[in-house]
């Protein structure tokens, strides 16, 4: 079973990649925009630290750039764009194929988005050293905080692409999928640390974000990259980005199979 | 003796559909009102399909053929009744199920537009499973049987839509399915390419004893294909039985075309029945079935005649007929 999974992950995966090559321009587009977003946060907060004496709740202007130019790479790698596909694939009588095969619909998707992921981290490198020059960043990493950022950053990646997907079967109750899609994103920007990070936010907010799944996709690999946990944060972390990942995966599978089974099929 | 496949007993699909009269204060009220309607898109259909068997599936725009094709390869769960197809439940979509069956549906698209269809053929052959050695033969054959050539290393949008369509049934068919559930699969083609996609349908079920259910809106695709036809129609069945019974049943006419010696003048043909059609030399005309012999002998008796036949009338028109009944007789 494994090894025939490995084998549609590796044709799925070289399909994806034809695809891909098919919108190269599509690509750079869209990266370029992936790096401004970072770029105009570190721009505010930056002139926000500078202007409240170099400092932001224990955030310098160089800690910013490293925070940012961390958030872009674990965002790069963990963002999917499947629940906004999802609302089109179901209307347009799409998924019937992807429900025909005898394979779960949800491995095309991750090799599909593992395939962007490959392509763009040529474009993702020397991003990260276009903004390391333009906001010399302070990096004060340790062995054991990468490798364990690396696994945070799997876990995220799973973590995100589970919630994702699970909503993306909103659309097989709803066509008006968007508006989920929309309230989910944001509260995801807020509450997970893409914005900002969590230090320089409220102290109510954070106690909201540590009880929810956003904060251990994006602020927890951020700040265990950058070196910025203890070992024990560091295990809470991890223990929540398993937990919430079990009840994600949970509600994944109620979700397909209700999801399936009153799935009206439209288009032919 | 063959095994029944395909198995329909009382299947039923009804779906609950939200309405509201038009205007901005119905719209206002569907918010806090919202009203349904029940549609019986199937009704208590039952029939059976024997290996090996290609059956045409007939019915009018929103009969309810689609929506059986759709229950019977698992897409669908019905609101009630029994289906089976090769002893599994279709909707329990199970992986042994979905590797033995196909479901293709003409103008909708499973492989992708920017790239080859070979390599939307090498993704199904992993995700099927298709050993090496079978794959390679079935892409032959296929490509031989559809004359794929050099088609299948183009990027699908720069096929037209035949080319597209002959790459998508090969697509369906690599894993050799055992079941096919066509739906329109010539729908928007040129006459070369329906009766090339005809002639392979057929080859396919010879080759391989497939079990075929066919839905088209052709009817020169199920007069060369298929001897027995199931007619819906609002969801309830209407006939099942062979294609020539229909004919008999559901046709009180016969057409008689006459042709002449020389050339008749001052005659008046709605004497004899119904005129379809009249020049100089040729009539057609449509009589009561059980009046055709009298009237033929009577033709030949007062007319100058070189010629005569008589035809059942066009399958269209005897199709129409059925579809203007409500339930069956």
């Amino acid at each position: 079973m494994i090894r025939t999974l490995s084998e549609v992950y590796a044709a799925q995966l070289r399909t994806s990649l034809a695809v891909q090559f098919q919108y190269r321009a599509s690509l750079a587009i869209w990266m370029i925009g992936r790096v401004l977003q970072p770029l105009i946060y570190l721009v505010v907060w930056t002139t926000v630290a500078r202007a409240r004496g170099g400092d932001v709740n224990g955030y310098g202007e160089a800690d910013f750039a490293a925070y940012y130019i961390m958030q872009m790479v674990v965002t790069q790698a963990t963002f999917s764009w499947i629940m906004w596909e999802y609302d089109y694939i179901i209307r347009s009588g799409q998924f019937n194929f992807k429900l025909l095969r005898p394979i779960h619909p949800i491995h095309a998707d991750v090799a599909d988005n593992l395939a962007y992921k490959l392509l763009t981290v040529v474009i993702l490198i020397p991003a990260v050293f276009f903004l390391a020059w333009l906001f010399p960043p302070t990096f004060n990493p340790q062995v054991w905080s990468i490798t364990a950022g690396v696994f945070a950053i799997v876990l995220a990646f799973l973590l995100r692409f589970t919630i994702d997907w699970t909503l993306a079967m909103c659309a097989l109750w709803t066509s008006r999928v968007r508006a989920i899609n929309q309230t989910y994103e944001l509260t995801l920007i807020f509450l997970s640390g893409y914005f900002a990070p969590l230090a320089v936010m409220p102290v109510w907010i954070q106690n909201i974000a540590n009880f929810l799944p956003f904060r251990w996709i994006i602020a927890f690999p951020i700040e265990l990259t950058l070196g910025r946990l203890t070992p024990m944060e560091t295990l809470l972390g991890f223990g929540m980005q398993l937990f919430w990942l079990a009840v994600a995966q949970v509600a994944l599978s109620l979700v397909w199979r209700a999801g399936v089974k009153q799935y009206s099929a439209v288009g032919s | 003796m063959a095994e029944p496949v395909i198995i329909l007993e009382n299947l039923s699909k009804t779906y609950l559909v939200p309405e509201r009269d038009a205007g901005v204060m119905a719209a206002a009220r569907s918010l806090v009102q919202r009203r349904h309607r029940e549609i019986k898109a199937v009704d208590r259909v039952s029939f059976q399909v024997d290996s090996g068997e290609v059956v045409g599936f007939l019915g009018p725009n929103g009969a309810g053929k689609t929506t059986t094709l759709k229950m019977l390869s698992g897409l669908l769960h019905p609101t009630a009744g029994v289906g089976r197809v090769l002893d599994f439940e279709p909707w329990q979509r199970q992986r042994d199920f979905l590797k033995v069956i196909t479901l293709v549906m003409g103008q909708r698209n499973q492989l992708n537009w920017d790239i080859p269809a070979s390599d939307s053929f090498e993704l199904n052959r992993v995700i099927y499973r298709v050993p090496p050695t079978q794959y390679r033969e079935t892409l032959a054959e296929l490509t031989d049987l559809l004359d794929l050539g050099p088609l299948v290393s183009k990027p699908v949008r720069n096929l037209s839509l035949g080319e597209r369509m002959k790459c998508e049934i090969a697509a369906a068919l690599l894993h050799r399915p055992q079941v096919l559930f066509l739906d329109e699969p010539t729908i928007g083609l040129d006459v070369t390419a329906q009766r090339r996609i005809r002639e392979f349908i057929r080859e396919y079920n010879h080759r391989h004893n497939a079990t075929i259910l066919l839905t088209s809106h052709y009817m020169a695709d199920v007069e060369a294909l298929c001897k027995r036809v199931v007619v819906i129609h609002h969801g309830r069945i209407l006939f099942d039985g062979p294609l020539t019974d229909l004919v008999k049943r559901f046709s009180p006419h016969k057409t008689i075309g006459i042709e002449f010696e020389h050339q008749v003048e001052a005659v008046d043909y709605s004497t004899f029945g119904a005129v379809i059609e009249q020049s100089d030399s040729r009539v057609t005309l449509r009589v009561a079935k059980s009046d055709t012999a009298k009237v033929a002998g009577r033709l030949l008796a007062e007319l100058p005649v070189s010629d005569l036949t008589i035809e059942d009338p066009p399958i269209e028109e005897v199709i129409e007929q059925v579809f203007a009944q409500e339930v069956a007789p």
